[in-house]
């Protein structure tokens, strides 16, 4: 076939490509021109820049609360701690030291904080204690509906207020002065200054707030900042500029002048190879990526994140869960370090063994250390005996499945497989697994629709308490109804007392009661594993406010 | 003509809002609180949030509130970005998903047109049967696998070269469009190559190209004004919908190539059980889809004379 009007028809094909070619190129530069695109790239935006004093990051979703009175989520709260400062802050070992708050007092009955006089907002203005008592009292009123507000009820009225009992002129936090900010506790406390760092407790400046009408948070201008960076650049869903703030009271700390995140994506192979790319400066490891990142021999870094993870049992009285024995009989056959060492696989990751993590302080040293709970017991014998006495205790003949609500992650579906198999091999159980996505798994917690569930709970202050009322009865957290005066009443103890040796001796309590009535089988408590850039040093991660922390970055000269 | 137009649009409008009403019940009747979080909030704080979003009127109040603003254009705002609209959202997004759709179609049209064409011309010889064999694996491979196959061989390419010649992941220039865009067509591409190859096979053999070679016409006449325009129009006939879905689908490679599009947000919004942000997307696809079809069409009737409606 191969004659001449084979070869016209070729030829005629040819130039038509040549021309769509053409109209290709063409229509790129039209659609580069309406979707605001530049030419060319910008390549060599790397991952560090020593000279320029930048970095670059990426973060895994478009931040969806700027407004620090709402937000709820990690991403915000990291963006939110190199942009804004409280009184107080925390440093890279996790110790409390002096933010906007130059000195202060804490007493049973309330607090003084003296704000440093070179406190500025990034347009140049003093921060003042007016700023604090405007946001504190947006945090409670209840149209802003925030869902930390309780994270303020220590202050005198503050619950009355976000119930709309009061309204939030009564709040006890009073201006003195510009300098002196004074709070008046609604009962006594032990730990206040460890809560004033945290996000809710912000400052926002009044004009400033109102200026925006409603749109406070939505986009860069509609933000003003008081922390060591200003955000100078939001495009939603694509890229983040921050630039160190020239009016921060501590800039000579401060040595980055920029941080660039050009990248926004939730996908872990993305971002490793962005990594791998020279684009980025640190990724954290998921499963997948962690053989990749081991096969690149790239030295892997790893921290205890601090959320702990556990089964939660339905104590409500129509399930089977709340028979004790049955409890026990689970107890028992679990094996933590399994489950965290030949199961999950992942390193960083520690067996569980109590509601409260290793890394939470007590007293004097870590509250594990000072009240120990020993491993995790794995006893097959003794909890077939349990499990009888269970089957005789209930009158059955056999058990039904049990239902476990999951997550729909993969490492709570590689969770929910080991329990499934351990129960049924050790003790001929049947679990029937519910996977869910997030919101979906909560209402069914809520409605009491399952036997056990995989929970698990993130640390917002740094004192047991954050986990410690987890199981008070009044607890709406509480969703399994765990239901013990004992457990309620050391509760009281370590919210009221002022003796931190009382309070950790409640802890302590409270620790023994959750595994001996088998409240909670603890599973892990999970670690963070990264690559991050060999020249960025300074590099913070915590377990309690903003992580990971790139304020106090440097980068080594090659 | 016009009375034609006119009733496909009436039949859109009814389109779209049945789309509406049956997400709007369908999101109702899902289990799961859009409203909760980790931290469980109490009862005024939940009866605030649900006044805020107008959660707290009965359903068939809310239907019509929500009917209303749909009509007037407004599809209120985000429960998880609460300070966000919905059509802000869409303005801003939505550009980006059509520009990489736009090039993703017409990297997919050219392509199938001219590889159609090209199999077509060597009928079961070696060029027809390589490219068949690629396009039997571009119909068949799902787009996240070609997304990861994608990024990946860029970051092998640029690690050998040791220099960026494409960037990785990321959106803010022309050459962050040209992969993704590729990605995004290929499927359509390879299907439509597919689908070019046996019109234009068909057209061969017709009565009127053997006249139009009795008449002399040359073979490039031929070619262009007898072969390929009669072999296009099956073509431009699944253009319409693959214009729709590519434009709506892509959140895969947006999600894989860090892209701010709209598809994301869609995506997202389902698992966050966010109303407002799930409804508005839906609605805007569904019209979207639905106007698209109806433009196809259209547009139908200006290359084939012969189905234009009076």
């Amino acid at each position: 076939m191969a004659d001449r009007p084979f070869w016209q028809s070729m030829r005629a094909l040819a130039l038509l490509a040549a021309a769509a070619l053409g109209g290709l190129l063409l229509l790129m530069l039209i659609i580069a021109y309406f979707a605001d695109l530049t030419i060319v790239d910008d390549a060599s935006r790397g991952a560090v820049d020593f000279e320029n004093r930048s970095i670059s990051i990426v973060i895994e979703q478009e931040p969806p609360q700027m407004d620090s009175t709402r937000a709820t989520d990690a991403v915000s709260g990291m963006l939110l701690g190199h942009l804004m400062e409280g009184l107080l802050r925390y440093d890279g070992e996790g110790n409390l030291q002096p933010g906007v708050a130059e000195s202060w007092t804490v007493t049973p009955e309330g607090a003084v904080f003296k704000l440093r006089e070179n406190a500025r907002w990034s347009d140049g203005k003093p921060v003042t204690a007016h700023d604090f008592v405007f946001s504190w009292r947006k945090v409670l009123e209840p149209e802003t509906a925030s869902q930390y507000s309780f994270i303020l009820y220590p202050i005198k009225n503050a619950e009355a207020i976000n119930l709309g009992a009061m309204p939030s002129e009564m709040l006890a936090v009073t201006a003195e002065d510009d300098l002196t900010l004074s709070v008046a506790f609604e009962q006594p406390l032990a730990f206040f200054d460890r809560l004033v760092a945290f996000t809710s407790y912000y400052p926002i400046r009044e004009d400033f707030y109102l200026s925006r009408d409603g749109r406070y948070g939505a986009d860069a201008e509609d933000l003003l900042f008081n922390g060591a960076f200003v955000m100078t650049k939001w495009v939603h869903g694509a890229e983040i500029t921050m630039q160190k703030n020239p009016y921060y009271w501590n800039k000579d700390s401060i040595w980055l002048e920029r941080i660039e995140v050009p990248f926004i994506t939730p996908d872990s192979n993305t971002q490793l190879n962005l990594f791998k790319d020279g684009k980025v400066a640190m990724v954290q490891l998921s499963p997948d990526t962690l053989k990749n990142a081991l096969q690149n021999r790239w030295p892997i870094r790893r921290f205890a994140e601090g959320t702990v993870f556990f089964i939660e049992f339905n104590h409500r009285p129509e399930r089977l869960t709340r028979n004790l024995n049955l409890r026990k009989a689970l107890y028992y056959a679990t094996d933590t370090a399994e489950l965290v060492y030949r199961v999950i696989k992942l390193p960083g990751f520690l067996p569980g063994a109590s509601l409260f993590p290793t890394w939470i302080k007590g007293e004097h040293d870590f509250l594990r250390r000072e009240y120990p709970v020993g491993a995790h017991p794995v006893n097959v014998e003794l909890a077939r005996e349990h499990l009888e006495k269970a089957r005789r205790e209930l009158g059955l003949d056999e058990f039904p499945p049990l239902v476990l609500l999951v997550g729909d992650t993969p490492t709570s579906l590689k969770q929910a497989e080991y329990f499934q198999n351990t129960f049924k091999r050790h003790l001929g159980l049947d679990i029937r697994i519910d996977a869910q996505i997030f919101k979906q798994r909560l209402e069914k917690m809520t409605l009491g629709q399952f036997d056990l569930v995989a929970a698990g709970w993130a640390p917002d202050f740094d004192d047991p308490l954050t986990y410690g009322d987890l199981f008070a009865s009044w607890n709406k957290n509480n969703r399994g109804f765990f239901r013990s005066e004992a457990l309620d009443a050391q509760v009281r103890i370590a919210q009221g007392s002022l003796d931190q040796a009382m309070r950790m001796r409640a802890f302590g309590e409270i620790q023994r009661i959750l595994l001996d009535e088998v409240a909670i089988i603890p599973n892990y408590e999970r670690g963070r594993v990264f690559v991050a850039d060999p020249r960025l040093e300074g590099l913070i991660r915590r377990t309690i406010g903003p992580d990971p922390d790139y304020s106090r970055a440097r980068i080594r000269e090659r | 003509m016009w009375r034609y137009t006119f009733k496909r649009l009436i039949q859109g409008i009814v389109t779209v809002w049945f789309i509406a009403t049956a997400t709007f019940f369908v999101m109702h009747f899902v289990p799961g609180d859009p409203l909760s979080d980790a931290r469980a909030t109490s009862e005024q704080i939940r009866k605030n949030l649900e006044a805020r979003y107008g959660l707290d009127k009965p359903l068939a109040e809310q239907y019509y509130i929500y009917l209303k603003n749909i009509a007037s254009g407004d599809l209120g705002i985000s429960f998880t970005q609460q300070n966000r609209e919905v059509n802000d959202i869409i303005r801003e997004h939505f550009p980006v998903s059509a520009a990489l759709g736009v090039l993703a179609v017409v990297f997919a049209a050219l392509g199938g047109i001219l590889w159609g064409a090209l199999t077509a011309l060597f009928r079961n010889r070696m060029p027809d049967i390589v490219i068949m064999f690629f396009v039997v694996l571009g119909v068949s491979v799902p787009s996240f696998v070609f997304a990861a196959l994608g990024q990946l061989s860029l970051v092998t390419l640029n690690d050998w070269l040791g220099t960026s010649i494409l960037p990785v992941a990321g959106w803010g220039s022309v050459q962050h469009l040209l992969v993704p865009s590729l990605v995004l067509g290929l499927g359509t591409m390879a299907f439509l190559t597919r689908l070019m190859r046996s019109s234009m096979l068909e057209v061969t053999g017709a009565d009127y190209v053997r006249t139009a070679r009795a008449k002399g016409l040359n073979a490039t006449q031929i070619f262009i004004r007898h072969q390929l325009r009669n072999a296009i129009l099956p073509v431009v006939t699944v253009l319409g919908p693959a214009i729709a879905t590519i434009t709506t689908g892509g959140f895969v490679v947006e999600i894989v190539f860090a892209i701010p599009g709209l598809g994301r947000f869609f995506v997202q919004s389902v698992q966050q059980l966010d109303y407002t942000v799930i409804m508005g997307t839906t609605v805007f696809y569904g019209g979207f889809l639905v106007f698209m079809v109806i433009a196809v069409d259209l547009v139908y009737g200006l290359i084939d004379p012969r189905v234009r409606v009076r």
